[in-house]
């Protein structure tokens, strides 16, 4: 127990410090200039520039053909910029073959060798580098006891579980102590539950190895979870990169917001803005709307104003003193998830708005029910108003 | 299990289909060349004894049985005869010409599996093409290839690379030729099956873990392949050391394979029994690798699984 509480307040530690991006003086450990990759008239990758710090868990998410596994491809040596330049640790590394470069991947599919055991998989990267036996010898067991399948090492692939496969691949693509680690949605192929407990596994790994891991997903709970920043792609760009609760509670666009996570979006226009706040107005409801947030639009423009289930309140009274921040509706369905339930609440107009509230009491006098009319607010820095 | 009684008719009849062909067509005959092989030449019709007869009873039968006698495999097997030569001969043509498809068929296969996914179909189909002309004009044209006022020394001959013709027909050599040229499809096809299903990500791991690609060949690509590569070699070996026409039409009188040695037992000694005991020896002699092979699929199956 002491020994837990030691690691988890190290771990604390380092992860509430570390923010190399933020520094202006930290060179980062990859970086990508301008790279443009094309595959005939197809542009995967368009005009990206991106920096990775050393000991970052980096997170690439995005849809399936934006671009992230390409990107990815081309760190490890598999796909060659169209143009541009990839730079790691400072050294231009386009000419590289991939089996000279410092960087290991683990492929989704765990790519294991099915006619080696797990020992000689493991194996198999450090036996290239021409080390002794003792030390390849040395480093497969520390490597078997990192993933706890010391006793499968005479094992042949095909005769592990899923979840083993995944261990030893995982194995296999540390052993050689890469300075980057490419994850290529890792977790995918194992269930939810395993899935969980692997993705801090993975961020104990990289903490206690002191990798720089760059994870590929398209799940973004995982990114979330596991990754220090997140690099949202789409159609080849970079649309937001930003550690997971800017990216959640700050997103730069109505893609972003909508991409992670559940939100309302409502249409508004912009009545006024100044330095403490703004107000908005939309048919939807009779209450102005008004957020902490200063907007860089004029007024009459029509701005987005996104806010997320989790942050308004519902209620079957109508709130005392309500002056803006409010609108109403009747229940027009609820998703009951057991630690919380998502109201789904039609406005006059219409429009559904999600609302989501934990089921913090066993046994509630007066649940809200179907058909409710209800009464939906919010404070003013529930939301976040969006130009683009 | 009472389901499958009244079920069972059908499905037990599609299942001996297979068994009474092999009953039929493979057993039968089989044992009807056995059982020649234990009897004794006789100038009369047919020209073996004894023959069965079904109509002289218990008595008849076992006067039949101690009429058998295993005389001709002592024949067969004596080293005054050639026939211990020629099944050496033919198990060494039969292994070089194994050895020979495997490094022609390899670079054939691996190129087909590499190439790009829409061609091949077309490449398959040209593997498969030769298989429209007759197996025997497809090895005289052979003959007029390698004879020696053939294609190949006319050519030589205009390049000036040669004064005089080479005799390579009525060789071994040309034996090896014939076999390969003959043989590359049953080859070519289960190495291009066994390479073309092998996972392109295995040689990218091999090489984002710091194996060079000429190397990770021989760590990665051809040990999965083995299987193929134990097919082609058996689908080729075994119908090689048996094989007649093209020893009889392409080699020299010296070539010696058994094939040849039987073909000259049964129509110029006219001795039926002797080559039939032949036959069954070769037949032996060939079930051996035909269990290895068995042995490799099952345990080919076992880890597919």
């Amino acid at each position: 127990m002491a020994a837990d509480k030691a690691r988890t307040q190290t771990i604390g530690a380092v992860r509430r410090t570390f923010a190399p991006w933020a520094d202006p003086a930290a060179t980062p450990l990859i970086r990508f200039e301008n790279v443009v990759k094309r595959f005939g008239a197809f542009v995967a990758v368009e005009n990206l520039s991106l920096d990775i710090y050393e000991r970052e868990f980096f997170g690439l998410l995005g849809p399936s053909g934006c671009g992230k596994t390409t990107l990815m491809r081309m760190l490890a040596g598999f796909e060659q910029p169209t143009s541009g330049r990839i730079t790691l640790a400072g050294e231009d590394i386009s000419g590289i073959p991939p089996y000279r470069r410092p960087v290991n991947m683990m492929f989704q599919s765990y790519a294991l060798f099915p006619h080696m055991s797990v020992w000689d998989n493991i194996a198999f990267g450090l036996k290239q580098d021409h080390l002794s036996k003792a030390a390849i010898a040395a480093r497969v067991e520390e490597m078997l006891a990192l993933v706890k399948l010391t006793t499968f090492a005479k094992r042949k692939p095909h005769q592990l579980s899923g979840g083993q496969r995944q261990r030893v691949a995982l194995a296999r693509s540390v052993a050689k102590r890469p300075k980057v680690l490419l994850l290529d949605e890792p977790l995918t192929a194992l269930d939810k539950k395993l899935r969980d407990e692997t993705q801090f596994e993975l961020m104990d790994l990289q903490m206690s190895l002191g990798m720089t891991f760059l994870i590929v997903t398209h799940d973004q709970e995982e990114a979330m979870t596991v990754a220090d920043r997140i690099a949202v792609m789409n159609q080849g760009k970079l649309v937001q990169v930003a550690p997971p609760a800017v990216i959640y509670e700050q997103p730069a666009s109505r893609y972003i917001a909508d991409f992670i996570g559940d939100v309302n979006m409502l249409e508004t226009t912009l009545v006024a803005t100044g330095a403490g706040g703004c107000e908005l107005a939309s048919p939807k409801t009779p209450y102005p709307l008004r957020l902490d947030q200063s907007v860089e639009a004029h007024a009459g423009d029509t701005v987005w104003l996104a806010i997320r289930p989790e942050k308004m309140r519902i209620a079957l009274e109508p709130p005392a003193d309500i002056t803006a921040n409010c609108l109403t509706g009747v229940i027009w369905d609820i998703g009951y998830l057991g630690d919380l339930s998502i109201y789904h609440v039609e406005m006059p107009c219409g429009t559904r708005v999600k609302v989501s509230k934990p089921n913090v009491s066993r046994l509630v006098e007066r649940p809200i029910t179907w058909e409710d009319k209800v009464w939906v607010t919010f404070s003013p820095d529930a939301g976040v108003v969006l130009t683009s | 299990m009472a389901m499958a009684g009244e079920k069972g008719w059908g499905r037990r009849f599609v299942i001996a289909v297979p068994y009474l062909w092999l009953l039929a067509l493979f057993l039968v005959p089989f044992l009807i060349v056995l059982k020649i092989s234990l009897s004794q030449d006789m100038i009369a019709q047919p020209p073996y004894a004894p023959v069965f007869d079904a109509a002289a009873g218990w008595a008849g039968f076992k006067d039949f049985l101690s009429q058998l006698s295993i005389a001709n495999y002592f024949y067969v097997l004596s080293f005054d005869n050639e026939f211990i030569a020629a099944y050496g001969s033919s198990l060494l043509i039969a292994g070089i010409s194994t050895a020979l498809l495997l490094l022609v068929g390899y670079p054939i296969a691996y190129a087909m599996a590499r190439a790009p996914k829409g061609i091949q179909p077309m490449l398959l189909m040209l593997v498969i093409l030769p298989f429209w002309t007759s197996f025997l004009i497809r090895v005289y044209a052979w003959i007029g290839i390698l004879s020696p006022e053939g294609f190949l020394n006319q050519l030589l001959d205009a390049l000036g690379l040669i004064s005089e013709p080479l005799q390579i027909l009525n060789t071994d050599l040309a034996v090896y030729i014939g076999i390969v040229y003959s043989y590359l499809p049953f080859m070519v096809l289960p190495l291009y099956s066994a390479l073309e299903k092998l996972d392109g990500t295995l040689l990218e791991a091999a090489e984002d873990l710091g194996c060079p690609p000429a190397k990770a060949f021989w760590t990665i690509t051809f040990p999965l392949s083995l299987p193929g590569v134990a097919a082609g070699a058996l689908l080729c070996f075994i119908p090689a050391v048996g094989e007649f026409v093209i020893p009889d039409l392409l080699g020299g009188s010296d070539t010696l394979m058994i094939g040849k040695s039987l073909w000259t037992e049964f129509t110029v000694n006219r001795s039926w029994t002797a080559s039939a005991a032949v036959a069954v020896l070769l037949l032996l002699l060939l079930v051996v690798p035909i269990v290895i092979y068995q042995n490799l699929q099952a345990r080919e199956l076992e880890a597919g699984r």
